[in-house]
């Protein structure tokens, strides 16, 4: 047995998040404030001008920006004339990614949803070693995970005993 | 482990997403402040206590945090049927009596 497929984790920079609920009747026009054709059905994404949106519930998504950006969503969404919920959760969530072989073996031992089933360019919100995260899978060997802060060290200690299984060959 | 299909999300998953959240179709009293003590009592504690296939509901709280109902039967720990919440509990032919 030797050292085969261990996937690399990273830290990712800072990025705007915000929290949106809309009831269906207004998705089109939070949609269009934002630039972004909002997705219907939990699990799609919508990205354009830097945007990014993930669809978590059937009223509920998850915007993604660059920090720079966050006045003028701010701004875009003071303007819709449509109740709704946008909060800012950016100081909340901290991003890291999971990329080449072995990406899969490791998320596999926390997560109990099998991720090889989230097709690339889809995410979902799902539980890993406990705590609950927003997962992108962004390539087929490359994943993109979301997480409270508070508990993400706890979640990134539990991942690199998986990394030294994965080194050690088990 | 259950697997359980989130009628929202349209998939089935393990059911370390999910929470459970007691027994379905318990209707709240309209007018509260008219019910006799008892009347109010078994609403809020008597439930069925069922053997065989039980109407309750969950959350998929890890997941799109939406809460709907399923009929499980407690005697297999098979969920027969998952609807989202507020539609009227399905017609299950030969699994409704245990």
């Amino acid at each position: 047995m030797g050292a085969t497929h261990v996937p690399m984790v990273e830290d990712l920079p800072p990025r705007h998040r915000l929290s949106l609920r809309v009831r269906e009747g207004g998705r089109g026009a939070v949609g269009a404030a934002l630039g972004l054709d909002l997705p219907e059905r939990v699990g799609e994404r919508a990205r354009g001008g830097g945007r990014e949106a993930l669809c978590l519930g059937p009223d509920e998504w998850l915007i993604e920006a660059e920090e720079a950006d966050a006045a003028a969503l701010a701004r875009a969404l003071g303007g819709v004339d449509v109740s709704h919920a946008a909060v800012d959760i950016s100081d909340r969530e901290v991003g890291f990614r999971v990329s080449g072989p072995g990406t899969l073996a490791l998320l596999a031992m926390g997560c109990p949803r099998d991720v090889a089933r989230i097709a690339p360019g889809r995410g979902a919100r799902t539980i890993f070693h406990g705590a609950s995260v927003v997962i992108r899978r962004e390539a087929e060997e490359e994943v993109r995970i979301d997480i409270w802060r508070s508990v993400a060290p706890h979640v990134r200690a539990l991942m690199e005993t998986g990394l030294k299984e994965l080194r050690a060959g088990l | 482990m259950l697997l359980i299909h989130c009628p929202y999300c349209d998939e089935t998953l393990p059911e370390m997403e999910f929470a459970y959240a007691g027994e379905a179709h318990v209707a709240r009293p309209v007018d509260p402040s008219r019910t006799t003590d008892e009347e109010w009592r078994d609403h809020l504690f008597v439930r069925s206590n069922t053997r065989g296939p039980h109407a309750e509901r969950w959350r998929h709280v890890h997941g799109c945090a939406r809460f709907f109902n399923a009929v499980r039967d407690t005697v297999t720990d098979r969920v027969l049927a998952t609807y989202p919440a507020g539609s009227p509990r399905p017609d299950l032919p030969g699994k409704d009596t245990p």
